[in-house]
């Protein structure tokens, strides 16, 4: 195993009782890479990465993350989890903790940050995101946008050097989705591990370095966006492409 | 607009609310009518039986009342309302029980500094609730040191208590200890550790499954079995055991409901930045959880407070067991009415008082989540 990979997928398998929702997941990601994973709704994108951080458990095959293997040992889990953030569909911001809190509270309880010095940083990641002035608000007071960018804010505040994406941008109204992918673009551009479970095919031309279709459990495509747009392999793949691209 | 403006439209108002809900129509005027006569009738009587037909301290010939040969009622019968002179020979009684009356001061203090105990856990936004918290945990230690006593203090044995003493004590401190303990008991019974989980199960159920009753006869005959021999605990330490897991069981239930009520992303989302079991239970789970829980929390609290008085049946005299030892008494008794409306007075009083909190919670509840 090369130095630069960072997430090693082999022979990954899952099932929901008698529902086999990976089959045989093979994914090799290196540092610094910018993975798009597409296909249709039930495909197990969405299972694959909550398998890197666990949210999910596999049941067979083997998933190692910076050359620490998942299994039930949960110091492996919490090693792996420190260094791997993740941002969900709908956001998942802490209702009841302002944005402030949101972001500090995972540097003060899990880095054992002293709390000024982990308000200094949640405040940078504001600002990266470029909402410092929302700091005192609760969640419920912002938008769809500003939510999700605060949640994107909350993973960076931990330093991961890997980036989960779940369908950042499905839960959110149109005229939010691009303040919200150009924090992601930007996030790229600096380099960081990503992988992004996303519809938005212009995102995916702009930053994917690889791109992956998925159906029924397998990896059906992997490829470079140019050869994936422009000369996919499958029929399947073909087929979704047409789908999500003509409407 | 000027004033009279003002006044001829509010009273147009009042004079529209009462014609569209009173007397829109025959029937729901004549609904209304006989309604009020008996709103009438049944206040009227209680009043004058209660207040202006009655006695407190002395008779209408202006004598001071010290049997109930003396109240006005048996001395002209039908003429005259309740005697309430009972509830006033007997309040020391009402109040400690057999508390020696020298050291009453003591159990005063206490019932001074409850609401400064409860009152940090009640409201949120008052000033110094540190401090009030503080003092809420200091409270136990100084009220088992005032009430039974200790360097410096004579011993009072708890056979000695009773009364509101007792109804309280079982009261508050069953809830302040299953509160903790019901926490336990529900997250144990959402936990995924196969063995923790049927035991929270098997206990809860149990314990749903079985009157108070049972569990009081239960503590008080079977507790001492499990106990080595010359440890006896004392019958209200029993009956608190018997009240505290009973109500646990209650309370889990209620928080179970809200811990059930917590998107499953909360933990996701706290789990993915690392935060370990307890600490996403303590800091997401928890908190949000418990606010949705208050309400049939409180619920829980305001059947148990009821629920004490059935002490009495293993021999504690609790506010109605000591109204019950008054109605035994030569000099008062058969002055039932009287004894039985008071206590239901007091319950009244701390029941009410606690459901108008829940009510007071739920409102706050809706304007924070929106």
């Amino acid at each position: 195993m090369s130095s630069d990979q960072v997430i090693h997928l082999e022979k990954v398998n899952k099932w929901y009782d008698d529902f086999h929702v990976l089959k045989d997941i093979d994914l090799v990601v290196h540092k610094g890479q910018k993975i798009v994973i597409c296909g249709p709704s039930g495909s197990g994108k969405s299972t694959m990465i909550r398998c890197i951080n666990r949210l999910e458990a596999h049941q067979k095959g083997t998933i190692i993350v910076h050359g620490t293997e998942l299994t039930n040992d949960l110091k492996n889990i919490d090693l792996i989890r420190k260094n791997v953030g993740m941002v969900f569909q709908q956001f998942n911001l802490f209702p009841h903790l302002s944005v402030l809190d949101n972001i500090s509270l995972a540097p003060i309880w899990v880095k054992k940050m002293p709390k000024n010095e982990a308000e200094d940083i949640a405040m940078s990641y504001l600002e990266k995101v470029k909402i410092p002035e929302q700091a005192q608000k609760f969640p419920g007071q912002l938008s769809g946008g500003q939510q999700q960018r605060v949640a994107i804010a909350r993973s960076l505040a931990m330093n991961p050097d890997i980036m989960l994406f779940d369908e950042p941008t499905s839960a959110l109204d149109p005229e939010m989705i691009k303040e919200v992918l150009d924090v992601m673009i930007q996030l790229a551009e600096e380099g960081m591990t990503m992988l992004v479970v996303t519809h938005e095919m212009g995102f995916a031309k702009t930053v994917a370095d690889q791109m992956i279709f998925m159906d029924e459990g397998r990896i059906v495509e992997q490829a470079s966006p140019d050869e994936f747009f422009n000369n996919p392999k499958s029929d399947r793949t073909k087929l979704f492409l047409s789908q999500i691209l003509n409407h | 607009m000027s004033a009279t403006t003002i006044q001829i439209i509010s009273r147009s108002k009042y004079y529209n609310w009462l014609v569209k809900n009173l007397f829109s129509s025959w029937v729901n005027t004549i609904l209304t009518v006989i309604a009020l006569i008996f709103v009438y009738q049944v206040g009227s009587f209680f009043l004058n039986w209660a207040i202006f037909d009655a006695d407190f301290r002395y008779n209408f010939q202006g004598e001071l009342i010290i049997d109930r040969g003396f109240c006005s009622k048996n001395i002209m019968p039908g003429e005259y309302g309740a005697c309430w002179a009972i509830i006033f020979a007997r309040w020391n009684q009402f109040m400690y029980g057999l508390y020696p009356i020298e050291e009453a001061w003591r159990v005063n203090l206490i019932y001074a500094l409850l609401p400064l105990a409860i009152i940090g856990i009640l409201f949120d936004k008052i000033p110094f609730r540190r401090y009030f918290i503080y003092f809420t945990f200091i409270f136990p230690f100084l009220a088992y040191f005032m009430l039974y006593g200790g360097p410096g203090l004579s011993v009072v044995g708890t056979n000695k208590w009773g009364g509101l003493l007792v109804t309280l004590f079982l009261g508050v401190t069953g809830i302040g200890l299953a509160f903790p303990l019901s926490i336990l008991l529900a997250l144990g019974r959402r936990s995924k550790m196969p063995i923790i989980k049927s035991l929270c199960v098997v206990f809860i159920e149990f314990i749903r499954g079985v009157p108070l009753i049972t569990l009081l006869f239960t503590a008080n005959v079977m507790l001492p079995l499990f106990l080595p021999d010359g440890v006896n605990p004392d019958n209200l330490l029993r009956a608190l055991v018997a009240v505290t897991l009973f109500q646990s069981a209650y309370m889990a239930e209620a928080i179970r409901g809200g811990l059930q009520a917590i998107p499953r992303g909360q933990v996701e989302a706290a789990q993915s930045l690392g935060l370990s079991y307890w600490q996403t239970t303590r800091k997401i789970v928890l908190p949000q959880a418990l606010k949705i829980a208050i309400p049939p929390i409180v619920n829980t609290c305001i059947g148990l407070f009821k629920d004490t008085s059935l002490v009495l049946i293993i021999g504690l005299f609790d506010l109605l067991g000591i109204g019950r030892a008054a109605l035994a008494d030569m000099t008062w008794t058969k002055l039932y009415y009287e004894v039985y409306v008071f206590i239901s007075l007091v319950f009244f009083i701390f029941c009410f008082g606690m459901s108008r909190y829940s009510l007071y919670l739920e409102k706050k509840l809706k304007t924070d989540n929106s």
